[in-house]
Parts: C-alpha cells; sequence; structure tokens
C-alpha cells in the first residue's frame, strides 16, 4: 500500500494539516482555523485543501483536543456509576487532597453528581477472594434507574475488581446486554491496577467522554468514507502513540494529552535526526507553555495526571508541564507593584489587544507588536488583515507602565522579562527534576510564538542552542504522522518476589503480548518493527513507592518466555541500586504491578526532503525597527522558507513565515541546517 | 551585606533556592519507607539562616506546621553547637525532642550546617514523621500519656554524624527504640539522601552566584514578606478582637479546655494574645512554645496566601502565649496531641479575624486529626499497626461553599487509598463515604465531613487507639454561619455499638474479627447567614442526599421547594 500519509492536528485557534506523499517522500503542511464546537468542519475544510481526492489518502492520523476540552469545560455526557455498597463518594472524595495549599478555599464537584452514583451489593477483598457476590438484579435495577434519569453512559465501579475482575465483570455484562449503547465502562478493564480513586476516577471520565468523543470520531470517519478514503483512520494518544479509531471510542480517556504528545513525538524525531538527542521541547501556544523533556532520544513518560483539581486520570502519558505564560495570557501589578503574567488569559478570542477583537488588557503577544517583533501588517493565520499596534500600546501604558513609572518599552520589555524568566523557570523544573542539567539540552520552540523567545530561554536557563524546526507551527501534525502504534497495559500483581507465581505472571504477560499483536495485525497500515516491553512496578516491603524494573524477555514466534524469580530480583537490584545507589541486606521484595507495551514501529520518512533546495544568497525582504534591552535597532528581516542550506545571518535578525516569527536577538547567530531547522547559537566572536 | 539585587535576579534566584527544597523534598518522599512520608507528606526541607535558624526557604509539598516550626529547630542546634564549641563541616545534628523542637516526639529532624569554601553559609534541615518511635502506643498518639516518656523515646539534639562521619551507635540505639526498625531505617536514609542532595545542589548555586548575591538575595526575600505582611495588616482596620474555642479533654479527666485568642491590629502590625487560654493539662494536648508561635504562622497564611512562605512574614506579628499555660508546656509534659490543639488555635484566630474582615478568613474546618490505630498479630505472630488520620469537610467562605472531605489545614497530606490498607492490612472499610448533614448552614454552607466504617478481618482480633476532637464542641461558622457537625466515633462489641467514655479519644479497644469501628468527622462551619443561601443550592443538596428534606426545612425554611429541578 502507497500513497499518501496526512496528520491533522487541532488545537484551541489551528487546525494544522501535514501531508506526507510516501511515494517520493515530499511534505506539504496547511493550517485553517479550528471550529467550534464541532470540530469536524476546520479538520474536513483542512484536508480538503491539502487533498483533492481521499481515495489518494491510506492514512489519516487525528492528534485532538475535544477530549481535554471535554474534560476542562465539563461538557461531557450525562454518565451514571454503578458501584460497592459503602463507597458511592469515592470520586468525590478524592484522596482527602485540597485545590490549594494556603487559603482553605474552593470546592469540588466531580463530573457524575451524587445522586447518579448508585451503590449495590457486592464486595472483593484485597486477596481477591469474593465476600459477596454481587446481586445482579441489583444492578439491573441501578442501571435501568440511571437510563430513566437520562444517563448516556455508565461505568462500573468494585472495590479489589483488579486483584479479582469476577463481581464487576458479572455486573458489567448484565448492563451491557441491555444498555442502549456501547457507552459502558468497568474499572478492570479500564485500569486493572490497584487504588480506588484512581481507577475509579479514570473509568468514570472514561465513560464521560465515550459519547461526545465517540461521536465526534464516527462523524469524522463517516465524512472521510463518503469522501472516498478506504485507509486508515487512527487517533494519537497521550503516551505519544497512535490506536485506531475504535480503540479510541472505546477508551476515549487516553486522548486528554492527545495533540500536545504528538507534538513531542515529532519534535523528538527532528531533533535526534539533527543531531541533538538530548533536547527540552517547549510548546508556545495562546494560554500555556508546555514543556516536556527528551533525553537520548526518549519522551519520558508519567503514569498519571490531573486534568484540573480532582480529575485524575491515570493512563501513561507523555509527561508536559504546563504554564500559564502564553502568548494571551495577561499582564498585571499586583497591590505589592509586582508585575505579574496569567494565569488569566485572552486566549485567541477576543485574543491580545492589537487582534482589536475587544480585549483591552496587555498580553505577551501585544509587548512582541510593541516592541516590533512581530510583523502588524502580516498577522499570523490570516484572519486578520492588520494588528492594532496604538491599541496594543495603550494597553501597555495603562496596565503596566503607569502603575510601574515606566514608558511603553520598557513596560514592554518588562512583560517579557517576566515571561521568559516564568517559562525559563519551567524548563529548569523539568529537567533538575529528574537529576538533568539543562545546560546539556538543546531548547526547541515550537508552537506560534515560541521561536520569538528561543534566545531569552538560552540567555536565563545557559542553554548553549535552540533548534526552530522548519515548521514549527504544524509540529504536533507532523507527529500525527510520525508516531508509531501502541498499546500500554498493566495489571496489579501485588507479592512478594518469594511468594511470585512465576505461571501467572507468564500468562499476564502472554495475554497483553496477545491482545497487543492483535491489535497491529487489525491495523492496516505497514510496520517497520514490533516491539513488546514489560516493567515491574516493585519495592522492599514496607515501602510505598515503587521503582520501574525494565525485564529483559525473549520472544518467540509470539510467545512469551517468562523471567523466573531469579531473573525479577537479578532486574530488581540493578534497578533500585541506580535510583538510590544501594540495597536493604535484609529488605524483602515485593511486585506491585506489571506493565507492558506493544508498539509497531511506523516507517519513518526523511526529514531533509524538508529541507530548502534554492542555493541563491536571499537578501533581506525589508528592514525594520526592533526593540533590544533599551534601544531601536534596525533589523533585516528575511523570508525564513527561501534561505538555503547553510546560510548564517547574524542578529539582530528577524525570519518570517506563514506561522511563526524567528526571533534573533543581538550576539546571537541563525543557521539553517541540512533538514531546513535554524539553528540558534552565539554568535561567532561572540560570548 | 544587604546590597541591592535587581529584581530579575532575585526572581530567578527565588525560583532556584525554591526548586531546591522541592527537590529535597521530593527524594525523601520517593525514598522513605512509612507511608505517612511517602504518601501523606508528612515532612519538610528547608534552608535556614546561619545565626539565627528563621527559615529562608521551604518546600512547596512539606507540611505547613513546618514552616514556622523548624527555625526553632535549627535554633536549638545554633545554641547547642555554640555551647560545645565544636560545629565542623559535615556535622549532622539528629533529634525528636519536641519541647525543644515544637511538634510531637514522632517528628525526626536532622540538621545539617551547610559549609561553602570552609565558611558556614547556612543551615539545611530534614524533618519527617515516623512512624513508631517507641513509647506505650504503636504509632505514638497515646490518649493517656501523663508525660512524654509514655509517648516516646526521646532524643536531645546529638551528632549523627562529625565530620562526615556517621556514628553507628546512634543508629543502633534508635532502631532498637522502635517497633518499625526497617521502617526507621528507610526513613532515615531519605533524609540523609535529601541533605545530601541539598548541599550539592547549594554549591551548584554558589559556585555559579556567589555567596554575596545569594545572600543579598535571602535578604531581599526576608524583608519583601515583611513589607507585603505590613501592607496586608495596613489594608485592615484597626481594632481587637476576641475568640473562644474548646478542647474536649486532655484524655485524662473529662473537663473542656479553653482556647482563647485577641487579635489586635494597629497600623502595619498585628498582635495575637492567647491571654484566658486553659493552663498545662495532664493528658498530651499541651504543646511547646515554638509549636504555638509555628501555629500564628500558619494562620495568618491561610488568611494571607499570596505571602511568601519565609520568616519575614512573622516580623510584624508579636505572638503572646501566657506562661503556664498548655500552650507553652515544659519538658516533660506530654505533647503527643498537639495537632488538635493547634488546629483550635487555628480556629479561634480565624474566628476572630473574620470579626475584622469577613471576606479574608473561611469558616472553621473539622478541627481534628482523628489519628486512629488499628493493630493487632497475624495468624504467624507477625504485628501489624494501621494507622492514619481522616478527613472532614472545610469551611465555607466568601466565595464557594466548603470543599467535601478535605485534609487538615496544618497539613497537605492526603489519604492512603482504602485498597491499598486493605491490601497491607486485614481490614475491611464497610463505608467510605461522605457524611450527609454534616457541613454547617450558611449563605455558603461548610463541606461535609465523611463516615469510615472499619472491619477487622484478621481471626485474633485487634486493638484501636483513637486520639480525635471536636466530639463536644462543633467547628464555628463565620460572618453569621451556622456549626458543622460533631466528631463521633463508635465501636461493636458483643453487645452492640458504643462509644469511649472521653468521646473522642480512647486507648486499648478490643476487636474480635468481624467487629468494626466507625468514625463520622465533622463538617466544616458555615459562611454567612443561612437565609441568604440560594433556594436552588439547597435543593440541589437535597437532591443529592447530601441534606436531608428535614433538616433543610428547619435550616433554611420551605423555599427550596418551590425550585424546579
Amino acid at each position: 500500500m502507497s500513497g499518501r500519509m496526512i496528520g491533522v492536528d487541532v488545537g484551541g485557534t489551528f487546525t494544522d494539516i501535514f501531508v506526507l506523499n510516501e511515494d517520493d517522500g515530499t511534505a506539504s503542511v496547511g493550517k485553517v482555523p479550528t471550529t467550534r464546537p464541532d470540530q469536524s468542519g476546520g479538520f474536513l475544510a483542512g484536508m480538503a485543501a491539502q487533498v483533492d481526492d481521499l481515495s489518494q489518502l491510506s492514512v489519516v492520523v487525528h492528534g485532538t483536543t475535544a477530549g481535554t476540552n471535554a474534560l476542562l469545560e465539563r461538557k461531557g455526557a450525562k454518565a451514571g456509576v454503578i458501584t460497592t455498597q459503602g463507597l458511592r463518594d469515592v470520586l468525590e472524595m478524592r484522596r482527602r487532597d485540597r485545590p490549594r495549599t494556603w487559603g482553605l478555599r474552593g470546592d469540588f464537584e466531580p463530573v457524575v453528581p451524587r445522586e447518579l452514583r448508585l451503590e449495590v451489593p457486592e464486595r472483593t477483598l484485597a486477596d481477591g477472594s469474593i465476600r459477596t457476590a454481587v446481586d445482579l438484579q441489583a444492578v439491573r435495577d441501578a442501571a435501568h434507574a440511571l437510563l430513566e434519569q437520562g444517563c448516556e453512559a455508565v461505568s462500573i465501579l468494585f472495590a479489589n475488581a483488579y486483584a479479582n475482575p469476577e463481581n464487576e465483570a458479572a455486573a458489567v455484562e448484565t448492563v451491557r446486554a441491555f444498555w442502549p449503547n456501547p457507552h459502558v465502562s468497568a474499572s478492570h478493564e479500564i485500569l486493572p491496577e490497584i487504588r480506588e480513586f484512581e481507577r475509579f476516577s479514570t473509568t468514570a471520565l472514561n465513560a464521560y467522554l465515550q459519547p461526545e468523543i465517540s461521536g465526534y470520531l464516527d462523524r469524522l470517519q463517516a465524512a472521510l468514507q463518503s469522501g472516498g478514503f478506504d485507509g486508515e483512520f487512527m487517533i494519537v494518544q497521550s503516551n505519544g502513540g497512535v490506536m485506531a479509531v475504535d480503540t479510541a471510542c472505546r477508551f476515549p480517556v487516553r486522548t486528554a494529552l492527545s495533540g500536545p504528545a504528538a507534538g513531542v513525538i515529532a519534535a523528538g524525531y527532528i531533533a535526534q535526526t539533527a543531531g541533538f538527542p538530548d533536547v527540552i521541547t517547549g510548546d508556545m501556544g495562546g494560554t500555556s507553555f508546555d514543556v516536556s523533556l527528551i533525553s537520548g532520544g526518549k519522551t519520558v513518560l508519567s503514569p498519571e495526571t490531573s486534568i484540573d483539581f480532582g480529575m485524575v486520570v491515570r493512563t501513561p502519558m507523555i509527561e508536559i508541564t504546563t504554564i500559564g505564560a502564553g502568548g494571551g495570557s495577561i499582564s498585571w501589578v499586583d497591590k505589592g507593584g509586582l508585575l505579574n503574567i496569567g494565569p488569566e488569559s485572552a486566549g485567541s478570542d477576543p485574543g491580545p489587544v492589537a487582534y482589536g477583537l475587544g480585549n483591552d488588557r496587555p498580553t505577551v503577544t501585544d509587548a512582541n507588536v510593541v516592541l516590533g517583533r512581530i510583523d502588524p501588517d502580516s498577522p499570523i493565520g490570516g484572519k486578520l488583515k492588520r494588528l492594532d499596534v496604538e491599541a496594543a500600546r495603550i494597553a501597555i501604558d495603562t496596565h503596566v507602565g503607569q502603575p510601574l513609572d515606566l514608558d511603553t518599552e520598557q513596560a514592554a520589555e518588562a512583560i517579557l522579562r517576566v515571561a521568559n524568566s516564568r517559562m525559563a523557570g519551567a524548563i529548569r523544573l523539568v529537567s533538575i527534576e529528574r537529576g538533568f542539567d539543562p545546560k546539556q539540552f538543546a531548547f526547541m520552540p515550537f508552537g506560534g510564538g515560541g521561536a520569538l523567545h528561543a534566545g531569552a530561554m538560552m540567555a536565563e536557563v545557559g542553554i548553549a542552542r535552540a533548534i526552530v524546526p522548519r515548521y514549527p507551527g504544524v509540529t504536533s501534525a507532523m507527529g500525527c504522522v510520525i508516531a508509531d502504534m501502541r498499546q500500554d497495559f498493566v495489571q496489579t500483581i501485588n507479592t512478594l518476589v518469594d511468594h511470585l507465581d512465576e505461571a501467572a505472571l507468564a500468562r499476564f504477560m502472554q495475554d497483553h503480548t496477545d491482545t497487543g499483536m492483535e491489535m497491529l495485525d487489525a491495523a492496516r497500515t505497514r510496520f517497520q518493527a514490533r516491539e513488546v516491553t514489560f516493567e515491574l512496578d516493585m519495592a522492599y516491603v514496607g515501602q510505598t513507592h515503587t521503582v520501574p524494573v525494565p525485564l529483559t524477555v525473549s520472544l518467540t514466534e509470539g510467545k512469551v518466555q517468562a523471567p523466573t524469580r531469579a531473573d525479577v530480583i537479578a532486574a530488581f537490584d540493578t534497578a533500585y541500586h541506580g535510583i538510590y545507589g544501594r540495597l536493604l541486606d535484609k529488605g524483602m521484595r515485593r511486585i506491585l504491578n506489571l506493565r507492558s507495551a506493544v508498539t509497531g514501529k511506523r516507517p519513518k520518512f526523511d526529514l531533509s526532503t524538508l529541507a530548502p533546495s534554492g542555493t541563491v544568497r536571499i537578501a533581506p525582504k525589508n528592514v525594520r525597527p526592533v526593540h533590544f534591552g533599551s534601544e531601536w535597532r534596525d533589523t533585516a528581516i528575511y523570508d525564513r522558507l527561501s534561505l538555503p542550506v547553510g546560510t548564517v545571518i547574524k542578529g539582530p535578525a528577524i525570519l518570517e513565515q506563514l506561522d511563526t516569527t524567528v526571533l534573533i536577538e543581538p550576539g546571537l547567530s541563525g543557521r539553517v541546517d541540512a533538514y531546513g531547522n535554524t539553528i540558534i547559537e552565539p554568535a561567532e566572536g561572540e560570548v | 551585606m544587604s546590597r541591592d539585587i535587581d529584581p530579575i535576579t532575585l526572581a530567578v534566584l527565588a525560583g532556584r533556592m525554591e526548586q531546591i527544597a522541592d527537590e529535597m523534598d521530593a527524594t525523601l518522599f520517593r525514598a522513605a519507607f512509612n507511608p505517612i512520608i511517602a504518601e501523606a507528606h508528612d515532612a519538610s526541607h528547608g534552608l535556614y539562616h546561619a545565626a539565627s535558624g528563621d527559615t529562608l526557604v521551604q518546600g512547596k509539598s512539606g507540611l505547613p506546621i513546618f514552616v514556622g516550626v523548624m527555625s526553632f529547630a535549627v535554633k536549638a542546634v545554633i545554641d547547642k553547637a555554640a555551647a560545645d564549641g565544636d560545629l565542623a563541616d559535615g556535622d549532622i545534628y539528629i533529634f525528636n525532642d519536641a519541647h525543644i523542637g515544637g511538634t510531637h516526639l514522632s517528628d525526626m529532624r536532622l540538621v545539617r550546617p551547610y559549609f561553602y569554601k570552609g565558611e558556614l553559609f547556612c543551615y539545611l534541615a530534614s524533618v519527617g514523621h515516623w512512624h513508631d518511635v517507641g513509647g506505650a502506643v504503636p504509632g505514638n498518639y497515646n490518649p493517656a500519656a501523663t508525660d512524654a516518656f509514655q509517648e516516646a523515646f526521646v532524643l536531645p539534639p546529638v551528632k549523627l554524624a562529625r565530620a562526615g562521619q556517621i556514628s553507628q551507635d546512634i543508629i543502633d540505639i534508635l532502631l532498637r527504640n522502635t517497633r518499625l526498625p526497617q521502617s526507621a531505617e528507610g526513613d532515615l536514609n531519605g533524609q540523609l539522601g535529601a541533605l545530601d542532595l541539598g548541599v550539592k545542589r547549594m554549591d551548584e548555586l554558589l559556585s555559579e552566584y556567589g555567596t554575596d548575591t545569594v545572600s543579598a538575595a535571602l535578604d531581599a526575600m526576608g524583608n519583601r514578606a515583611e513589607a507585603l505582611m505590613r501592607a496586608e495588616l495596613t489594608a485592615l482596620p484597626d481594632g481587637r478582637w476576641s475568640a473562644e474555642d474548646f478542647l474536649d479533654n486532655d484524655g485524662i479527666s473529662d473537663a473542656a479546655l479553653p482556647i482563647c485568642v485577641s487579635l489586635e491590629i494597629k497600623g502595619d502590625r498585628m498582635v495575637l494574645d492567647f491571654e484566658g487560654t486553659a493552663p498545662r493539662c495532664a493528658g498530651p494536648v499541651n504543646i511547646a512554645l515554638p509549636t504555638a508561635v509555628a501555629t500564628a504562622y500558619v494562620a495568618i497564611k491561610h488568611i494571607f496566601p499570596s505571602l511568601p512562605a519565609n520568616a519575614g512574614v512573622m516580623r510584624p506579628v508579636d505572638v503572646k502565649v501566657p506562661e503556664g499555660s498548655l500552650l507553652s508546656a515544659e519538658f516533660p509534659a506530654p505533647v503527643g496531641g498537639y495537632t488538635e490543639t493547634i488546629l483550635r488555635m487555628i480556629d479561634v484566630i480565624f474566628s476572630a479575624a473574620s470579626q475584622a474582615a469577613p471576606e479574608r478568613v473561611v469558616a472553621n474546618a473539622y478541627g481534628t486529626i482523628n489519628a486512629l490505630s488499628i493493630a493487632g498479630k497475624r495468624a504467624n505472630g507477625a504485628p501489624w499497626v494501621m494507622f492514619s488520620f481522616y478527613g472532614g469537610g472545610h469551611g465555607g467562605s466568601v466565595e464557594s461553599d466548603g470543599l467535601n472531605h478535605g485534609n487538615a489545614p496544618i497539613s497537605t497530606a492526603t489519604i492512603p487509598p482504602m485498597e491499598i490498607l486493605e491490601a497491607a492490612y486485614p481490614v475491611m472499610f464497610r463505608q467510605w463515604a461522605l457524611r450527609p448533614d454534616s457541613g454547617g448552614a450558611g449563605a455558603h454552607r461548610g463541606g461535609m465531613g465523611a463516615v469510615y466504617e472499619i472491619e477487622v478481618l484478621e481471626e485474633n482480633g485487634a486493638e484501636a487507639f483513637l486520639f480525635g476532637e471536636r466530639g463536644r464542641f462543633a467547628p464555628q461558622g463565620v460572618a453569621g454561619g451556622g456549626t458543622g457537625a460533631m466528631n463521633v466515633f463508635s465501636y461493636e462489641q458483643d453487645n452492640g455499638w458504643l462509644n469511649p467514655p472521653l468521646i473522642s479519644k480512647m486507648r486499648g479497644i478490643k476487636l474480635r474479627q468481624g467487629q468494626a469501628v466507625r468514625l463520622e468527622t465533622p463538617g466544616g462551619g458555615g459562611y454567612g447567614v443561612a437565609s441568604d443561601r440560594d433556594p436552588a443550592a439547597i435543593a440541589r443538596d437535597v437532591a443529592r442526599g447530601l441534606v436531608s428534606p428535614d433538616r433543610a426545612d428547619t435550616l433554611y425554611g420551605p423555599a427550596w421547594q418551590e425550585v424546579d429541578q
């Protein structure tokens, strides 16, 4: 099968398209405004702008924020819960935390309100023994009651279902027999892992999202098919892998960080290809700055995240640290005379003051406009004809300049310094927290605004170079095309190593492998290779936090050669010593969970096909004054995409393209590498 | 020394030093064996002034009460080192003596002088709540203790390490005096690891910026905190307001103990005077003076949440604690139940402050830590101790209803998952639920407390110990809000369900297999008068079963019945 692969990333403001022709390796990109509330309009319009005939497409991969938005805006379905007697409030009680350490304010409502959380007699104990068999008539009555209340989805949440799913499985079978749609989630199917709040929360959020997300994906699929598309339609998961669309309809909670994850995958690939396997990515959007770390070409996965207070999703996801400092973040001066950025944001609508759409409080983008860093005559995205510089100046004067006794340019510089300092703090945090020195990393800005701040990040954090991808505004869409197919599994084992049932462990590993391979077999896309990895969460008895212990396991014709007890002990000792630098003489080793991942490696494309083909030295298209430090300097403006490979441009300079502005500050230079990336480094002869 | 520092460098250095303390927290949380540290984060790390011991920087995840109390612990080490005259690079002091270092004997404090290029620059410290430190009751919440020796072994500040050389003798003594030596060893190693990391990170920071700049930043951070506090106080009206509340009893005799405060604001200064508070008592609800001062800080930081976490905040505040009161008890008075006393101090400070500025204050939270331990022996003779704190409702505020099932204002601790407890101990939770009708009435009602009913599964049975409060005096509302429900503890015996004679405290309750204990925790107080509550919100609470129809009628009148659902 050959043809064209297309990646579509729907973000808050723009829908980005990346098209790869598999036959000749050429690529093209596009961008259209995101449509709301139904994102499928922008999705289809964006595709239509790039491809005339959908039957030419072999693969469509979609990164989506539909799940995240539905959670943040509480726009999921009316959903119910059927749970163990005595436990209806687990979702609402959380882990007994609070929204903020100081102040004691704020309350919390779970996505399933109390009147839709019903209890049934049943109980499984921690050792898996069944103390009370499930009362299936009570389950039926509860499900009917929820249907009468208008619930579109339901989740079954039973205590200790990770240890023995029998009661829960019987209940879910009973409900599925008459529930009028497929939106029935069971906690042992979503996450067979110990910790009831995390498992219940993930499962309930899955049910809450299911009608919305599966409806959206079904609409898209139907539209694609009616346009003649006959290839594979896949969705990016939070773990950076893709899954088939029907898997996504069953497990919509796995899309919670779909779009951002795809961006990190692409950034990692671009950076590694360009010779920088250690990179920190910074995605600057309208409301936030998202930072992620890639070490040795590998992304870091975190086991869980909170979408909002009390909304915990426990599925493996690419670790992305978000701070509220985006282009639309509002700057303001507090009572103590301190300049603050965000957390309030003007987003993309009304957006910065310079958009002229009704916001009159200054944003980070307004500071960039006032300082001449963004061209007011060709704003990105094409929605506006011209930016209103004068309005941005007035807003900065009124809200920042006057309270702090600064002139307009000083006030705009102050806004950028504080925003940059917060962004740099996020970069330092993600690296230092994991024991890495950020100075050893390259910085890769993507998203529309990041490349304006690359020089500042280098200076603030002490990073030696930044690498701006050729198409930073469509990185997530490119990641859709690059990402591997991947499925993660977890199973709580909870045993001392001395009591390990090797055969039972082998059965779980085999089961995970078989299910994952079936998924790969069912896919209609090509894989270069298949990979299965296993990891145990282990600790000494008495210790609460587990360490991840990778197991070396061989697979012969799909059959798992399961590890022995001795293999497990050796692997644990290596991993534990690596983290803590010592072992405990009398410690008893314990296994908590098995984690498996089945990956189908998709073919990668040659990034050099994106490189510019020209060789003629390009002159600046014009010169305009740009403010640096305390002065206006005449600054050369270049059309970025036409600069040939090998070009070196000394700052101050600005490189412009459709959706991105790259700022090269005085003292830095920008070099076009063999893939069309711009490498920003200290200019030769300067430090 | 206080040379000027530009605001951006200050912001960068403040962030860097907070990160160091945060990283020390994270190191211990990962390494600790005991869930009270690893899950509940009952620990703290920070940087402290080389001469005064003042808190300079504290990690964000640590327990709020430690922000203030650790400066006393560090000061105790500074005084001891001055007296002994033998402070050296690589020394580490260890102690749990609560009369010197505040809080209670479960908190093991490690204090390490930090030298840069041969000069003392500051102190680093690590404190963590160990699972067991000897004494009469496993887990050390002994409601019947009449002196410190019945609570735990008492270790004064001694050198665990001399010039980098760890003393195995000290470790051997410690591990012989706990019921859970492996847990203690794991926690100790975690705390040592956190201190090592702090030293490494400080070395990096000082080699990058130099001692002058970092010192200037530390001075500026303290000064800025002081200035912000003064600005907050200036914005409040001048005046003097007082409040009174009570502890149920001291665990020995059933007499209520008043906790009183008068709060005075005059210009940019505040005086908190606890005159009128009960004298030192026989049981363990006494606290040491350092604990009292640190508690005032916690209350202030909740009222002004944007203030930074350093000692500068307290410069304009005068805390007066009457001598001989239970707020300044001397060794060897028992102090194991200090949490209950300081929660009540916070409640009275809130109640007094609400009279000055109701919109700044939340109503009283549930006001008890409810330390419940259930212990026994398994069939093979191995001992087990399930020890945990339980949650309750938060108070209503000008913004919203109170949070249901929150953690205590002195803590950021989360509760271990029920399934983790059931997997680790022979118990089953029959109920883990919200407690309807427990939130105080108000325009914004208090949050709901919880009901936990725990059955013993072990053939040998078990013993239960409870250290709680709010069994006789309910959490107060503010600005006209009503009170939350009181704490109710019950236990099952052959002749039915019983309640403890001292209502909220009891030790040695014998339970057979199949018998249970039930803890119904208090809700929070309400904010504002009940008649101001939106009838739609009342109707919603009734539909959710959080407020019963009868109680809704009694508290709010019948208007809610007219609301269309």
